[in-house]
């Protein structure tokens, strides 16, 4: 096996989306003292008798942004080729998962790390070498993604 | 109402993050973990950007008694690594890799109205669903 670093589809300007996900969980931490973990402010609007006003709009901003966004110019092109037994799956597991593991690449990746903590770091490492593995086994022995 | 104001601004923020960085397109993602294949290495500028910034948030958030509005800042202090922390992550790796959606960038895919988004969001409720039913019974 060797790597490859794929230059053409570099994208320099994830810098500065990156950035901006830092500038926003330091908004939300300086501002109202909570951690930007979308997997847990998500799940919050599932126990509706604790869910918070802050949380309910944190997720709202998110699914308006794109709206926003095109406002000014074009959204970014996706395209999912995923079929549907699989994004069920992957629902259930980043669901599941997310939960059992007290984060995602927002809570653990960005926060937590940011943080120092060993949690944290332990959760990134592990999701990331899972998620190179399921890649590398989905695309590259079974071909089908 | 400032608490509500700044969630909503945080959130969307976050989203044009997202958007900008590229990581609601599951190519990109797939691609950034596609280590041994075609290798697009975009997005570790986006977890390094992103830590990068709150590095020094979280250092002026140990200068200050409280948030702007008030409140304590929420500093989790756990540090021991259980099975639940390993298991949970290791979950979320296999998902995140077999379509390349993690949380944040699914909610937002329901904004750009990808009906993908509709299959996974539902799916991923479904998950933190059983997950709540089960927490009691592994403590």
């Amino acid at each position: 096996m060797s790597i490859q670093i794929d230059w053409q589809a570099f994208t320099p300007i994830s810098l500065v989306g990156g950035l901006m996900l830092g500038v926003a969980t330091v908004i939300l931490l300086l501002g109202i003292g909570r951690i930007a973990g979308i997997s847990g402010i998500f799940s919050s609007l599932l126990k509706p008798k604790r869910v918070e006003m802050w949380q309910i709009l944190f997720i709202l901003g998110l699914v308006i942004s794109p709206v926003l966004y095109r406002l000014a110019r074009p959204l970014p092109n996706v395209e999912i080729s995923t079929s549907l037994p699989l994004l069920i799956a992957a629902g259930l597991l980043v669901g599941f998962g997310t939960r059992l593991g007290s984060g995602c690449t927002s809570g653990h990746g960005i926060c937590g790390n940011a943080r120092l903590s060993p949690r944290s770091l332990a959760a990134t490492v592990t999701f990331m070498l899972l998620g190179i593995v399921t890649v590398y086994i989905g695309r590259h022995v079974l071909g089908l993604l | 109402m400032l608490k509500n104001i700044i969630g909503l601004l945080a959130g969307l923020l976050f989203g044009f993050g997202l958007l900008v960085s590229g990581m609601t397109d599951p190519v990109k993602v797939q691609g950034f973990l596609d280590v041994f294949g075609a290798w697009d290495i975009s997005l570790a500028l986006v977890m390094g950007g992103g830590l990068f910034v709150a590095f020094f948030g979280v250092l002026l958030a140990k200068r200050q008694e409280n948030s702007w509005i008030g409140t304590p800042i929420d500093m989790p202090s756990k540090t021991v690594i259980t099975k639940q922390l390993i298991i949970g992550a290791m979950l979320f790796g296999i998902g995140w890799g077999l379509v390349g959606i993690c949380p944040g960038p699914g909610i937002v895919l329901l904004g750009t109205g990808q009906w993908q988004a509709y299959v996974f969001i539902p799916a991923m409720v479904v998950g933190m669903l059983v997950y709540q039913w089960f927490e009691p019974k592994i403590g």
